[in-house]
């Protein structure tokens, strides 16, 4: 077990060393800069426009991030070999898997607190204040953490048993279908085919209901979010990334190394 | 207690696209090492060396047979707590630098902190990296890149060191490193296994090889009793030989080739050296020198290859079979 440290030590220092992971943080603290110019040219809502354009930078950056990092975790490990070099010392295979997410999670958790600070100074430079009442972006934050983290759980179960662009494409599709599976399950009850209302609910049990984690423009419009949910979400989230990941490490036990 | 023991070894690949067969890329293979022993595994490309490596290792699982490390069955990986791997043409993280690569590599080993930075510095001056140590791994040339992985193979000091390919892609210079770092590591008493094509390395630092040719051993000992089990011929040299008596050795099939006023004759039959020296000797020449010329483990091995790739339908061909020389 205690190979994990350093594993995930080691997987936040290669993503912290790598250019991709700057463009996208300054990516983001520019669109911070876009969400102050837009809200100096709206009248009445200037926070409101900050305050959903700067989360929504925050879950889209961070997307972006847990994608383009998270497909490299095992994936380029196998395609470069270096994995020959990790699994010949003694460690035992869920612990490379586990390591590897815990330390890019560690590495999205440090980038949104960047990021997030930045939200803080655009909304200052904004509102010219800061009081108690601005810390309920905070719980959104860390609703899009836990998307996150689910996420970057999906890009490690694709890269068991993907090629790179293919847990990119694979991931990124859940994410996509994730937001939208209310949706579809209206679809599904609103239909009259039996088979579209099957595959609608087995896709809404299957896949991760990413929406219950979005409360980006209800925070924004000054919505508050309860305790009992912060709770149910955590747990929901921490169950869906004990299956991820324990499918990951099942996988990757079986598999060999040419 | 053995360093390693196969019985049996086979493994077979899954091939095709939708009809999967078995491709055997290793058939049978027993072999025993003892600790201490430089042992090296030898074939021509895909002979089954790096299978065999990666069999032991725990990367590919055996499709039958069994093997033991250090004693421990092969998916016991606390038998890696005791062994060091070099892997063939090593890709090690780029943005880390050599130091910074040596102390993960000991952290999971779960080294302490300060025994990491001792054996990391001990290790880099040891393969000549001491320059080098906050330089970033991308920026290494492959013979450095080779010596890092040498010295992470010896970051937890252990008892068995894998080395697979160790100088493939090296200069002389390079070459010469490595082989010394192996000669260093058996003088310390540790186990070597090493896999490799080039033959002159095996027959400077093996204590014992194996023949590997198309997933099948073809001979496995002591190189020393390998290349005793013939002598090729007898060369003897002459200092100004008439023609009549070059003419007469002829009759026991030796060719002569002249130099200057010496003459090399080369005497197939190692029964014959007595009754041609005589005859030397009494047409009054004399004789500069007489060697036995041995079987090198090259000719050994292309024979042994090429008689089984004639088995095998001849698949193998004879320039693949010292590549890298």
């Amino acid at each position: 077990m205690n190979r994990i440290i350093p594993i995930a030590f080691h997987t936040f220092k290669e993503a912290v060393r790598d250019k991709v992971l700057y463009n996208l943080i300054i990516f983001a603290l520019l669109m911070f800069g876009c969400a102050i110019l837009f809200s100096s040219i709206s009248v009445g809502i200037e926070e409101i426009i900050v305050i959903d354009l700067g989360l929504s930078s925050i879950s889209v950056f961070g997307l972006i991030m847990a994608i383009f990092i998270g497909i490299g975790l095992v994936s380029k490990e196998i395609e470069r070999r270096t994995i020959f070099h990790i699994l010949s010392k003694p460690v035992r295979r869920f612990e490379f898997i586990i390591g590897k997410y815990l330390g890019l999670v560690f590495t999205l958790f440090v980038n949104t607190i960047i990021m997030t600070v930045g939200f803080y100074i655009a909304l200052f430079y904004q509102t010219r204040r800061l009081d108690a009442g601005d810390l309920a972006p905070l719980a959104t934050i860390y609703f899009i953490l836990l998307q996150l983290a689910i996420v970057v759980a999906l890009a490690i179960f694709f890269s068991c048993i993907s090629t790179p662009i293919m847990t990119a494409v694979f991931t990124f599709c859940v994410f996509v279908i994730g937001h939208l599976l209310s949706e579809m399950r209206w679809l599904g009850e609103a239909t009259h085919s039996a088979v579209v209302k099957k595959v609608t609910a087995v896709l809404y049990y299957l896949l991760p209901n990413l929406s219950d984690f979005d409360f980006i423009t209800r925070t924004a419009h000054g919505e508050k979010i309860s305790g009992a949910l912060i709770l149910s979400d955590s747990l929901y989230a921490l169950l869906y990334v004990t299956v991820l990941i324990s499918a990951s490490i099942l996988i990757f036990e079986e598999r060999e190394f040419r | 207690m053995l360093a390693i023991e196969t019985t049996n070894l086979t493994k077979d690949y899954p091939v095709g696209f939708w009809r999967k067969r078995p491709k055997r890329v290793l058939e049978g293979l027993s072999i025993q090492v003892e600790k201490g022993e430089v042992f090296g595994l030898l074939g021509p490309n895909g002979a089954g060396k790096s299978t065999t490596l990666k069999i032991l290792l725990h990367l590919v699982f055996p499709s039958s047979g069994t093997a033991r490390i250090l004693g421990k069955e092969l998916h016991d990986v606390s038998a890696h707590e005791r062994i060091g791997f070099l892997p063939e043409n090593p890709y090690f993280y780029d943005n880390l630098t050599a130091e910074e690569f040596l102390n993960y590599a000991g952290a999971l080993f779960s080294l302490p902190a300060a025994e990491r930075r001792s054996r990391t510095g001990r290790l880099l001056e040891q393969v000549g990296l001491t320059g080098s140590r906050n330089l970033q791994v991308r920026k290494f040339s492959k013979g450095m890149v080779q010596r890092l992985g040498i010295a992470q193979a010896l970051i937890n000091d252990p008892e068995l060191v894998f080395l697979d390919e160790p100088m493939s892609g090296l200069d002389p210079l390079g070459r010469r490193e490595v082989r010394d770092l192996i000669l260093g590591l058996k003088e310390q008493g540790k186990t070597v296994f090493f896999s490799t094509h080039i033959l002159s390395d095996a027959e400077m630092l093996c204590d014992r090889v194996a023949i590997l040719n198309l997933g099948r051993m073809q001979g496995c000992g002591e190189l020393k009793e390998m290349l005793a089990m013939g002598i090729a011929s007898t060369e003897i040299v002459i200092e100004s030989p008439r023609q009549e008596l070059l003419d007469e050795l002829k009759s026991y099939g030796g060719d002569s080739v002249r130099t200057g006023d010496r003459v090399r004759v080369e005497i197939p039959k190692e029964s014959d050296v007595p009754a041609v020296l005589g005859r030397i000797l009494q047409a009054g020449a004399r004789i500069v020198s007489v060697n036995p010329v041995k079987i090198s483990l090259e000719d050994y091995f292309l024979a042994q290859v090429a008689k089984d790739s004639r088995e095998s339908g001849g698949k193998e061909s004879r320039a693949q079979l010292t590549g890298g020389r």
